[in-house]
This record gives C-alpha cells, sequence and structure tokens, in this order.
C-alpha cells in the first residue's frame, strides 16, 4: 500500500513538473508561394458596407495584377478578436496572411510570436516617407515596425455652441480655462455636466498628464519604470480628476462613465463639452446636440497649445506563419496605399496615416480638421510593451482615477498606480 | 451478466494450478471477478469523469506553477517554471485578500439570505390555498428561470440613478433624498443590490427543496407531536427540522458553492467590479487579473485556491453538520 502510494505521488509530481503546459511551435515553413489564396482578416463594423466596398475595390485591383491568386476575405468581431487572434496564434494553419489589428494590441501580438517584422518593406515602400512619424511609432516595438498605419484615430474637445453662445463663453485655449469653463457652465445649467469626464475614460485623461510634461512609464536599461508618479505627471492627473468634482462632472455620476458612455452623455444633450474622437461624429450628430456643437483641438498647458493626444488606430500586418509573406505585403502596400486610404477616410471618415492625404482631406471638409491640427501637433502613444495589456485590463488607470474622485489624495493613489504598474512591467 | 463476470474463474489463473484449489484463494479470485465486474461498469463513467474533471484539474495545478502567459502558449517565450511563485504573487497582493474578505462576506449574505428567504416561503406554500401557492410557485420559478445577465440588468434598470422606478417611487413617496441617488456608489449599497438580486435568483431553489421536504413528512408525526402538547416552535425544531436535515444541507452546500463563485451578477452590475475596485469579488478578480490580460498561470494559480477554500468550507460545513447531527 506504502509502495502505491509513494509511486502514485512520484508519478503526480513528475507529471506536473517533467511536462509542461502545451506550447505551439511557430516558426513556419520557409515556403514564399506566389501563387494561391491570400487569406485576409479585417475587422467588422457596425455598418460594413462602405468599408467592404473599397475592400472589394482593392482586392479587385490586386487580383488583376496578380493572375493566379484570390483573395479571401473573412470579418471577424472586434469584441472577440483577442480569441481569434490567439486561437490564430496557437494553429498556425488555421491563421490568416493578412490581419488588421488595433496599435495598443501591437506589442504582446509580438511578444506572442505572432506577427513577422515589416521594417525591410517598410525602407523599400518610397511612399512610406510621407507616413506620419508619430503614427508610424505606434507600429513599432523595439524599432522594428510590425505593422503599416492604415487609418487613426485622434480626440478633440467638443463643445456645444448654443450653451457657449448663450453664456458668453468662448472655447478655452488652455487646460485651466477648461476647467473653469466646465465650472461655470455647471452653475448656470445644473442640469448639465459642465464637461462629461469618465471615470474609466483613460484615453481623455493621458493628454492632461502629457499637456503637464508628464509620462505614463518610461524607459531605461531596457526595462519599463512607471512614471505616473512623477510631479509632472501628478499635476495631469490632479487636472484631470479635479473634473470629477459635483460643481462639474458629479462623482457618483460620472464616475463610472467609460470612454462611450462620455460621448453618449455629450450626444444625449446631457454635457456642454465632451472630449470625443473623430470617429465618434456620427453618433454625435444623430443625437440631441446634432446641429448645435463645434469641435476644437483639446488645448495644452500654456494658452494657444495643443494638448498632446493619444493616436489610436488600426495597422496591416504580416503574420509570421504565412507562407505567403511578399504576396501579404503586396496587398499591405495596395490597401493600405495612398489612393485606398483615401476612400477609406471617404466611406468610412477614418483620419488617414499618410501626411500629404490628411492634408486634402482637412482641405476638403473643415469639420475634420481639428482632428488634423491635433494630429500634426504630435501625438503620442502608451508604452509599447505586452504588459500594456495587462495594465488596461487590470483598470489601474480607471481605479487610480475612481480612488481620486472618491476622495483619495493624488499622491498616495498615483503612487499605488505606479507600484501595479511596476509589478506588470516586472513580469515580463 | 454479473452472474456470469462473477463465477468466471480469472484467465490468467491457469485452471487446476495450486493456487485455484485452495478455498481462500477461491474466494479471493471471486471478489476479484466482482471487483471486475465493478471496475466495467464504473468504467463509462471514470472516463468522463477523468476527461472533463481530471484532467482540467491537472492542466489547471500544472498551469499555476509555470509563468504562462499567451506569449508562451503561442511559442513566442520559453516556459518559465516558478514551482510556488505565482501563489506567492497572489498571497502577498493585499488586494487578494481585500477581494478574498468581500467575497466570503458577500457570499455569506446571500447564503443566508437565501436560505431565510426560501426556507419562509416554503412554509408559506405549505400553509396556503392552491392559488396563492401557484402564483407563488410560477412568481419563484420565473425568477429562478431568468439568466443571470437578464435579471442582473432589469434590476439595474429599476435601480436607475435617474430614471429608475425605484427611485421614481421612493422619491414620489416623499423621500427627496432618493431622487438621483446612485445604488452603486456606495461600497455597501451596491453590494446590497447585487446581494439582493443573487437572493432573488437563488431562493426558488431553496423553496422548492424545502417544499419538498415538508410535504414529504407524514402527518401522523406532527399530529404526534401536537398530541404530546409540543408548542408549534417546539414542533418545527425538534420533529420538522431534523428530518429536514439532509435537504438542508444540500441546499446550503449548493448555494454556497454558487455564492462564492459569484461572477454574472458582479460583472454586470457593478460595471467589472464597481469604482476603485471596491465590489470585486474572487472570479471577476482572477478574470480581471490574469485571464483578461492572459496571465493564464495567475489565473490558474486563483482557480487552484478558490477550488481549495470551496473544498475546505464544504468539509468543515459537513463536519459541522455531522457532529451537531449525533448530539441531537
Amino acid at each position: 500500500m506504502r509502495f502505491w502510494k509513494l509511486a502514485t505521488a512520484a508519478i503526480v509530481a513528475t507529471l506536473l513538473v517533467g511536462c509542461g503546459p502545451p506550447q505551439v511551435d511557430q516558426s513556419n515553413s520557409g515556403a514564399d508561394s506566389r501563387t494561391g489564396t491570400l487569406r485576409v482578416w479585417l475587422f467588422d463594423e457596425a455598418n460594413r458596407d462602405p468599408k467592404e466596398k473599397v475592400v472589394n475595390a482593392a482586392v479587385e485591383e490586386f487580383e488583376k495584377n496578380h493572375r493566379d491568386v484570390t483573395v479571401e476575405v473573412r470579418y471577424i468581431a472586434v469584441d472577440t478578436r483577442s480569441e481569434r487572434f490567439t486561437g490564430a496564434f496557437n494553429d498556425p494553419s488555421s491563421a490568416p496572411d493578412v490581419a488588421e489589428f488595433g496599435n495598443t494590441d501591437l506589442a504582446s501580438y509580438v511578444t506572442a510570436g505572432g506577427m513577422s517584422d515589416l521594417t525591410g518593406m517598410i525602407e523599400d515602400w518610397p511612399a512610406a516617407t510621407d507616413l506620419s512619424d508619430s503614427v508610424l511609432d505606434t507600429a513599432k516595438v523595439d524599432d522594428k515596425v510590425y505593422g503599416v498605419p492604415w487609418f487613426t484615430g485622434v480626440r478633440a474637445l467638443y463643445y456645444r455652441t448654443d450653451v457657449f453662445d448663450e453664456l458668453g463663453l468662448e472655447p478655452p485655449r488652455s487646460l485651466g480655462e477648461l476647467v473653469e469653463t466646465a465650472r461655470r457652465i455647471r452653475s448656470e445649467r445644473p442640469d448639465m455636466y459642465g464637461i462629461a469626464a469618465g471615470g474609466k475614460y483613460t484615453y481623455a485623461m493621458m493628454p492632461f498628464i502629457w499637456a503637464a510634461g508628464g509620462e505614463l512609464a518610461e524607459r531605461g536599461n531596457g526595462s519599463w519604470r512607471s512614471a505616473i508618479d512623477s510631479e509632472a505627471s501628478r499635476r495631469g492627473v490632479r487636472t484631470y480628476t479635479s473634473l470629477l468634482d459635483p460643481a462639474i462632472c458629479p462623482p457618483d455620476q460620472c464616475a463610472q462613465l467609460t470612454g462611450t458612455e462620455s460621448v453618449q452623455a455629450f450626444a444625449g444633450g446631457k454635457a456642454a463639452m465632451a472630449i470625443g474622437g473623430d470617429f465618434n461624429r456620427t453618433a454625435v450628430n444623430e443625437g440631441a446636440a446634432g446641429e448645435k456643437y463645434d469641435v476644437v483641438p483639446l488645448p495644452g498647458q500654456r494658452t494657444g497649445s495643443i494638448a498632446p493626444a493619444f493616436a489610436g488606430g488600426n495597422l496591416l500586418g504580416v503574420l509570421r506563419s504565412s507562407d505567403h509573406s511578399t504576396l501579404a505585403q503586396e496587398f499591405i502596400k495596395v490597401l493600405a496605399g495612398k489612393k485606398y486610404q483615401r476612400r477609406m477616410y471617404e466611406a468610412m471618415s477614418y483620419l488617414p496615416t499618410f501626411e500629404d492625404v490628411q492634408d486634402k482631406v482637412a482641405a476638403d471638409d473643415p469639420a475634420i480638421e481639428p482632428f488634423i491640427e491635433t494630429l500634426q501637433a504630435g501625438t503620442r502613444f502608451v508604452p509599447s510593451t505586452p504588459a500594456w495589456s495587462e495594465i488596461d485590463a487590470q483598470e489601474i488607470l480607471p481605479t487610480m482615477v475612481q480612488r481620486i474622485a472618491t476622495g483619495e489624495e493624488v499622491r498616495p493613489a498615483t503612487r499605488r498606480a505606479a507600484q501595479r504598474m511596476n509589478s506588470a512591467f516586472g513580469d515580463r | 451478466m454479473t452472474a456470469e463476470l462473477t463465477t468466471e474463474s480469472d484467465p490468467r489463473t491457469p485452471p487446476g494450478s495450486t493456487e485455484a484449489r485452495h478455498g481462500h484463494r477461491r474466494r479471493r479470485s471471486g471478489d476479484n471477478g466482482q471487483a471486475r465486474a465493478a471496475v466495467l461498469y464504473l468504467a463509462p463513467a471514470g472516463v468522463l469523469l477523468i476527461a472533463v474533471m481530471a484532467y482540467p484539474l491537472y492542466q489547471l495545478v500544472q498551469l499555476s506553477l509555470y509563468e504562462y502567459g499567451q506569449a508562451q502558449a503561442s511559442g513566442g517565450a520559453p516556459l518559465e517554471f516558478l514551482g510556488l511563485g505565482n501563489y506567492a504573487t497572489l498571497l502577498s497582493d493585499s488586494r487578494f485578500w481585500m477581494v478574498l474578505v468581500n467575497t466570503c462576506g458577500f457570499a455569506a449574505v446571500c447564503v443566508l439570505g437565501s436560505l431565510a428567504v426560501g426556507i419562509a416561503l416554503a412554509v408559506l406554500a405549505g400553509r396556503v390555498r392552491w392559488l396563492p401557492r401557484t402564483l407563488l410557485f410560477l412568481a419563484a420559478l420565473g425568477a429562478w428561470a431568468t439568466p443571470a445577465v437578464a435579471g442582473s440588468t432589469v434590476w439595474l434598470f429599476l435601480f436607475d440613478q435617474n430614471f429608475g422606478l425605484v427611485n421614481e417611487v421612493l422619491s414620489g413617496l416623499g423621500w427627496q433624498g432618493m431622487a438621483g441617488f446612485s445604488w452603486t456608489y456606495d461600497r455597501f449599497t451596491a453590494f446590497g443590490l447585487v446581494a439582493g438580486e443573487v437572493i432573488w435568483c437563488s431562493f426558488p431553489f431553496v423553496m422548492v427543496t424545502m417544499y419538498a421536504g415538508i410535504k414529504a413528512i407524514p402527518g401522523e408525526i406532527v399530529e404526534a407531536a401536537s398530541l404530546d402538547g409540543a408548542s408549534a416552535w417546539r414542533t418545527a425544531r425538534s420533529v420538522l427540522l431534523p428530518i429536514l436535515r439532509p435537504l438542508l444541507i444540500i441546499a446550503t452546500i449548493q448555494s454556497i458553492i454558487w455564492d462564492f463563485k459569484i461572477f454574472t451578477q458582479i460583472y454586470v452590475m457593478t460595471d467589472g467590479g464597481g469604482i476603485a475596485g471596491q465590489n470585486l469579488v474572487l472570479n471577476v478578480y482572477a478574470y480581471q487579473e490574469a485571464f483578461a490580460g492572459s496571465n493564464y498561470g495567475l489565473g490558474s494559480a486563483i482557480g487552484v485556491v478558490m477550488t481549495g477554500l470551496l473544498l475546505l468550507i464544504t468539509v468543515i460545513y459537513l463536519w459541522a453538520q455531522r457532529t451537531t447531527g449525533e448530539n441531537t
């Protein structure tokens, strides 16, 4: 009996320690076929038709120039992208050759070993010199490019022209003025938020930190360290959280608002100002605020300056397991090229990533100008490390903002957030 | 089939061998046959259990011993054996302890609440006519059948800060402070609201179980007790309760397991753990900390700790029940 017990224990221990958990061999066959089927994954949209038309035109053009190639496009849901990409990395035979993905996901996909290095392709592609530098930075990990920016998105300040006219206000020209204006509006219009500033709206908070000269994290000796508790960052956090105040946006209503909900509050007429993206224009146009709003770049610390915005956007990349990598790169040059970026803007109003194309669309459509202005004033990005997805998933920054909004001091709250961020960085 | 199998001698023992000739040996071989029959009969269930229980549990424990994220799963980074490293990280995280206290307190309230409501209504159902009883059962079964996400969302609508029926009614009754009152802002009102929803959808199980138990008690026993001059309270405590004890144990253990593992209600109603994570419970914490950030190793460690805790609570409860059961 004793023997069996010992034997069982030994077997269990060997199983637990000896053979590790499953891992996939990610290396491809080394093949680079010039014919056959090129599989492409793009994100599905609430209204996909316009996007699909542009993509189909690009596919047609590509197939005309490549006789024996068929392009198979599949649309995947944004909400389940993590499962889909995880599945593609774990089972290379079901993976696509080309995929669209969000730039905040890039670092974790690269660390997972899923994407191929496109640095050479960018260097050899003449059009790439017109790509906006700060947007191209969002496609880099360790100075290597892993995707071509397909479109970008930035946020600016939406405000209600009717409310501002009635109260005789001017759009704020600095962050200090923004706080004052918001307070003024709520004192005159107690049923409105001065500005819809959500406790979970991290991308609205980031410009406040950058405008104050702060950083989310800094890189030294190859490892990241949180800078959210530095003097400058704290100043930015303090300004943003001062908006979550009964006199501007009461914490019991605003502490739980996400980005989408903040914009909805503005669109529904509940807020006099909001920070929203170019991609939110349709939603706002359809709401109660409809015709009665305008947009200016979010002001910075100094009067007349522009706060650095977060450069969101999507990239097109080639999967490492692809056995059509040359074809895949050529397809990306078509779909993410100037011609089809322009068409994507016309169809979906997504901002182009080439500066010359940006200038052209701004000249044609004044409504997009404040966003282009924000974009060209220089944008920033989240730390390009897979730890960022962990920090994001653990809601470290929203938790920090909510703690301050519910009465904690800025200093201990930022210190605690910095500790949690550092432990996420340290894991990697 | 059984008879055949049990009388058949072990094929490995050659007929007429010395072993088979001894009486006690033959009895052993008969035992062996029976054991083999038992193994055969249990095999299908065993295979199923190993496939759906043992193997995942083995994987869970194994993953918890490694640094295992998406990068490791898809082969982008080498595996690193951490031993108990994930557990050390977990146990040294002050948030884990806060969440553990939250979970235990919240589960205790929910278990006691659903037992109290369920038993009270079961007793009530046993004493009213069929029409109110049918209505009661319909209402309870309706609550039971509502999917957790739908139930939570409906409760959120009812308790909405600006448009909710509850705030409208309360302020309409003259309670002005309730206009625009946020039920999810304060930690304890938020927990209270979610506990209300959890009790609402879990009391029907207790009620139906206990009602069936009460109905199964023969009338003569209660009659005998009243003939002996026992009061209603005395009858309930000394006659009915001991008879209902096994059912009560099942209902309690089920409730503990359910309420300890609560995810949907907290996730939906407090928007993923409440303001600054004040309403996190273990399952939501595990999801957020580990799976949303694809840190599967740490997530598995949380899973193992939860399984262990649940087993421990159940064993302690069963043991306590057995000792008190023997005393009475």
